[in-house]
């Protein structure tokens, strides 16, 4: 692009928000100091430190379950289910009054662009406590018999990508269902779940429902480990969810695990190519391509292979990188120098194996975790990029020639979270969408979310429903079961 | 077109035209026949309406401010087709239009003129001697504007009328009962008919998108405008709503930008009708921007048919300059 139509600078202001110099955790409804060390939680879009905040120790979990499993029993357990949809609706409208607030720190601490923790974050958060909240009284329509009852208190382990919105679609369900819970937000953003407590204690929400301990992989660890949890719910990596379902085999606890993905967006000859552009774009570059659901495999029919790529690379120029608090920011920053770190020795390793590495012109920020969005062409099925989760905006573009050999591509992989198919044909839509191994699958659109709508996966991509009807079904036991 | 009524001229298409229908390379052949022109027209890749909506309201969300909207507002102010077409318009009031495009803002020299003023063929001559070498382009709409429901000979005597009265410009109308009865071949052999009566005036090729309705026939109808040699294509007529829609205007652009990477040859777009604000000038840029870069982004290529939206642009530009909103008594009533 020439300058002939810059944007000048549109920042949103950070001084709707008011960042302590340390925090504690919350507990009991009250915020305390941890026993554990503090560690800083920093800006990844300038490496600035944001503040302090604490490493729950196995004696801070403790603590947290105890009054959970107090909540439990006294106040939230054998409160009537309307009064507990009440809550639930009064945390969704706080999430909205906030929602500036809470959008501006989501990027803050994220890295995310304000664009979408304003129009995708942090909306969905509260439409995810509204939809929730409206089950609360009618759980015997879930399917479950006519008397489903809680399983108690609820360990909730959640990742980086999405704070504010993971926290939402683990705590609103299993608050619902009449569980509480204690949540562990990722090391490297904490923030959003600190600022949520302080909406549970604006809600008047009974101490003890929802405990929330900052933390890294011990904290996570001891929540997990803890003998008085009944529910594991965990988000992330596959290799963490696999050590979690080894921890909790043998016990009663009920698990639900959503891990990685590597998911193929089909394009057939016949798709509408301009959406299809976009969606790939939206499918790979949303969040930095942080997503779990990220539609990272382009499987692009062979007779349109050019004019797609070229009509990407042109799409990808447009593309705005830079300061996440910008308006018209369109991909922010790495949420970590780890990641960074893994996305460019996965790009390298790409480049190593016979790929073509394409990236648009333009300088990054000098300070921060920057990786600009990247397109591989020749690249194989064999190849580790087209196999490994990046977890970061790097997309492997890969072709086929006939329907069966795109589901057979799109299936050959460990992970079998979402899929994308994009066709004009009807029929082809819903025939190659009967034959994927995918959780999700997007019929012309990608990372479309809604609450009503269950996410999960197949295969390493975890085990268990998020969202709708099922969602519930992961917080409650049958009449007729234990 | 048997069956037709050509009073003024039964062979409405010249030898010269015949000659000028053929497309550019490489669509030399797609009009060969109503089979081959149909098959081309539908073989375009389809629209998803509900993609194309999503992606402008993320357009929609980018915010223009301080340098960035001043040179946006005095982009749009040239970019403006300034234009009434009432049954009431009188020269008077065509003169008084006139004044106002060459200069907008009376009291700031700095403030640019507009691209054209637009009026009906026979007030052409009254806009064209009141503009005279301001350098602001005579538009006239033509081709039994707004329905286009005459025959071709009346049509064309249309053009002729206007371009003989002083218009360098021309906004013609496309016969959309044909498109919609899928007579392609006819559509297109019109505008070129059209094309070549224009002589050296610029054609605008109106789509009238609110009775097309559907985004596909949309690409369809653009590709037909280009191909048959239009030089701008234009949305509306302002006459039927909806008008100037944003998914509208990116099919449109996506078609200008395509046929330029395959031909070479590059056609302006015109949004009219609906555009009555700042705010919604500023998301046409943005849309121009992003979607086809800033190679359309001056008035040879891109025009804004409107008429109240100058006054908003320019109380924008004086609430800029002076930091505090005045009010409609503070720009002309037109």
């Amino acid at each position: 692009m020439t300058s002939l139509f810059e944007y000048a600078p549109a920042p949103e202001s950070r001084s709707i928000v008011t960042i302590a110099p340390s925090y504690g955790l919350f507990i009991d409804g009250e915020f305390v100091d941890g026993t554990g060390e503090s560690f800083p939680t920093i800006n990844p879009a300038t490496e600035e430190v944001l503040t302090e905040v604490s490493a729950g120790s196995e004696a801070d979990v403790d603590r947290a379950v105890r009054a959970a499993r107090r909540a439990f029993e006294k106040t939230w357990g054998p409160m009537r289910p309307a009064d507990r949809g009440k809550y639930l609706f009064r945390i969704a409208r706080l999430l909205q009054e906030r929602a500036r607030e809470f959008a501006v720190l989501e990027s803050l601490d994220n890295g995310k662009p304000i664009r979408e923790s304003r129009d995708v974050d942090v909306p969905l958060a509260a439409a995810h406590f509204f939809y929730y909240a409206g089950w609360a009284d009618k759980l015997e329509h879930v399917g479950l018999g006519t008397q489903p009852r809680p399983l108690g208190v609820a360990g909730q382990v959640i990742p980086w990508n999405f704070p504010l919105m993971m926290l939402a679609w683990k705590v609103a369900p299993a608050l619902a269902a009449g569980n509480t819970v204690v949540l562990k937000p990722a090391e490297t953003t904490p923030l959003t779940a600190l600022l949520f407590a302080e909406i549970c204690r604006q809600a008047d929400l009974p101490a003890g429902v929802v405990n929330i301990v900052t933390g890294a992989g011990d904290t996570g660890r001891a929540v997990v480990e803890h003998a008085d949890v009944d529910k594991v719910a965990f988000t992330g990596s596959t290799d963490v969810g696999r050590s979690i379902a080894r921890a909790v085999a043998g016990t009663r606890k009920k698990l639900t695990l959503e891990l990685g993905g590597k998911a193929a967006n089909i394009v057939f000859d016949d798709a509408p190519i301009d959406q299809a552009v976009e969606g790939i774009v939206q499918g790979i570059f949303f969040n930095q391509g942080h997503v779990c659901c990220a539609g990272s495999r382009l499987l692009v029919q062979e007779s349109i292979h050019d004019e797609v790529v070229a009509s990407l690379q042109r799409r990808i120029g447009t593309l705005r990188v830079g300061d996440p608090l910008d308006k018209n920011t369109d991909i922010g920053a790495i949420n970590s120098r780890e990641q960074l770190e893994r996305i460019r020795e996965l790009s390298d390793i790409g480049e190593a194996e016979g790929a073509q590495r394409w990236q648009p012109a333009g300088e990054l920020p000098e300070r921060g975790f920057w990786f600009p969005p990247t397109v591989f062409t020749d690249v194989s099925s064999a190849h580790r990029i087209a196999r490994d989760e990046v977890f970061g905006p790097v997309l492997s573009v890969l072709t086929f020639r006939t329907p069966d050999e795109a589901v057979a591509k799109a299936n050959n992989s460990t992970y079998g979270l979402s899929a994308g198919i994009w066709s004009e044909k009807g029929s082809r839509i819903l025939k190659i969408a009967s034959h994927l191994r995918a959780g999700v699958v997007w019929a012309n659109t990608f990372n479309k979310f809604d609450p009503t709508s269950p996410f999960g996966g197949y295969k390493q991509s975890g085990y268990g429903r998020e969202g709708g009807r099922h969602g519930l079904a992961a917080y409650l036991t049958g009449a007729d079961s234990k | 077109m048997a069956g037709m009524t050509h009073v003024l001229d039964p062979d409405a298409l010249s030898d010269d035209a015949r000659a000028l229908s053929v497309p550019l390379p490489p669509y030399r052949d797609v009009t060969r026949s109503d089979s081959a022109f149909r098959a081309f027209l539908h073989g375009l890749p389809g629209v998803d309406q509900v993609g194309a909506e999503a992606r402008v309201a993320q357009l929609g969300s980018r915010s223009i401010k301080t340098t960035s909207k001043a040179w946006a507002i005095d982009t749009a102010i040239s970019m403006v087709d300034l234009t009434t077409l009432e049954g009431a318009d009188t020269p008077g009031k065509v003169r008084s239009l006139a004044a106002k495009a060459k200069s907008p803002d009376p009291t700031d020299p700095t403030c640019p003129r507009v691209a054209a003023v637009c009026v009906y063929g026979d007030l052409a001559g009254v806009a064209r001697e009141a503009l005279g070498d301001s350098g602001v382009h005579v538009a006239a709409v033509a081709t039994a504007f707004p329905s286009g429901r005459a025959s071709r000979a009346v049509k064309l005597a249309d053009v002729r009328d206007a371009v003989q009265n002083g218009a360098d410009e021309i906004d013609m109308v496309i016969d959309r009962g044909a498109f919609l009865s899928g007579r392609y071949l006819e559509v297109y052999e019109e505008i070129v008919a059209v094309k070549e009566a224009c002589g050296d005036a610029h054609l605008k090729v109106i789509l009238e998108t609110g009775e097309l309705v559907t985004l596909d026939n949309v690409r369809r109808a653009s590709w037909i405008a280009m191909l048959a040699g239009g030089d701008f294509i234009k949305t509306s007529t302002g006459k039927v709503s909806p008008a100037a829609t944003l998914p509208v205007g990116l099919v449109m652009l996506e078609a200008v930008r395509d046929f330029r990477a395959a031909t070479g040859r590059q056609i302006g777009f015109k949004p009219a009708g609906g555009i009555r604000t700042t705010k919604d000038a500023i998301k046409h840029l943005v849309l121009i921007n992003e979607t086809v870069g800033p190679d359309w982004l001056h008035a040879d290529w891109f025009r804004f048919g409107a008429s109240s939206l100058l006054n908003d642009l320019l109380l924008q530009r004086q609430k800029l300059r002076t930091g505090h909103y005045s009010g409609p008594d503070y720009v002309s009533v037109d």
